[in-house]
């Protein structure tokens, strides 16, 4: 697929409004369980619209930003491309199916999240969900409690027990703890 | 509190999602904090079923607020979710995204990038303690969300087979 070996090449494609829209329409569909695999796959080695680096960099900076990673990873690639319209293109072929399907999901549980057999089935799914984002979590924690940065652990212990053990705010939680934490990134590093 | 709904969906979702540094999934204790305890507009279980059908749902996981304002305001209330969630953040993307590659090797921008990594790490560990709260009925139901945390840190196996596993030992009844 590589034109030469050496991956940090500028590729020389762009990608127009329609194929950004088209795109963000497949990754978003094909995004069971994280959209970001099927991103990078599209992106780097289908369309090689940016190189392994660059994607990297802008996923680096979605990631950072609040909000869903996905979503503002559309909007930083879109509008590298196509400005303004281009972010929103992305988007809207990011959020366009998911939100059909959820609707109608919506209006199938309203009317039937009442039947016992469903509501089980749900039962199991949301047991199994929960255990599957404990192994995030776990896959997250292992490379933070590894490093010589022994803050970084009490700051996500003190962050999870502000919310999910006193149940405070997150507005309040995050600009205590915030702050804190990037000062000592700064003072640490 | 009479407050107009779309009203509460749209100023609530809209200041969370500014604060919701890792994505959804840091901002579920909240998402629950809100709408099961603060406003009343779904009950645990419909809570943990959201998460559910969100879960098992193509494209971003943020599109539980989709789910959570068609509960409490129909096709008007998952559209102003949605928006509310998506909008500010998109927009703050934008601007970000057009001068963050000027500093990338600024000192400031290091110390946030790796600051923030903790703190999103433990609001998603809160969401796991928040979440298994709401779905863990039973020790079964419990087991499972062992059992699928063990394999999804240890294998590489699609996560919707887990979640077909465990709608089929759901419908089985043992939960």
């Amino acid at each position: 697929m590589s034109i030469s070996p050496g991956a940090s090449a500028p590729p020389v494609k762009r990608p127009s409004l329609p194929e950004l829209f088209r795109s963000f329409v497949i990754v978003s569909i094909s995004g069971f369980g994280g959209a970001l695999p099927w991103a990078r796959r599209m992106i780097v080695e289908q369309r090689h619209w940016m190189t392994a680096e660059e994607f990297n960099e802008a996923f680096a900076l979605s990631q950072f930003l609040p909000g869903p990673n996905v979503v503002n990873f559309s909007v930083v690639f879109g509008s590298r491309f196509g400005g303004a319209p281009g972010a929103a293109v992305a988007l809207a072929g990011l959020m366009a199916p998911p939100l059909i399907i959820v609707t109608v999901l919506a209006m199938l549980y309203a009317r039937f999240g009442d039947i016992e057999l469903l509501s089980r089935a749900l039962t199991g799914i949301a047991a199994a969900a929960t255990g599957l984002l404990i192994a995030v979590v776990a896959k997250m924690a292992a490379p933070l409690f590894r490093k010589r940065w022994n803050w970084a652990p009490l700051v996500a212990i003190a962050a999870f027990i502000g919310v999910a053990i006193m149940q405070w705010p997150l507005p309040w939680v995050f600009a205590a703890l915030a702050p804190l934490s990037i000062a000592l990134a700064w003072v640490k590093r | 509190m009479n407050e107009n709904p779309l009203l509460s969906l749209f100023g609530y979702f809209a200041l969370l999602s500014l604060f919701a540094v890792g994505g959804a999934n840091a901002a579920i204790p909240e998402m629950h904090r809100i709408a099961v305890e603060t406003m009343h507009w779904m009950t645990e279980r419909q809570f943990s079923d959201s998460f559910a059908i969100a879960q098992i749902s193509p494209g971003p996981n943020i599109i539980i607020v989709t789910l959570i304002g068609y509960h409490v305001a129909g096709l008007a209330g998952a559209a102003v979710a949605t928006a509310a969630m998506c909008g500010p953040t998109c927009v703050l993307a934008f601007l970000v995204a057009r001068t963050w590659d000027r500093f990338k090797e600024a000192r400031w921008r290091i110390a946030i990038q790796s600051g923030l990594v903790p703190v999103s790490l433990g609001l998603i560990a809160a969401s796991a303690f928040v979440l298994a709260r709401s779905a863990d009925h039973s020790v079964y139901a419990a087991l499972i969300t062992a059992t699928t945390a063990f394999v999804g840190f240890a294998t590489r196996i699609n996560p919707l087979w887990i979640f077909a596993i465990g709608g089929l030992l759901g419908l089985s009844g043992w939960l």
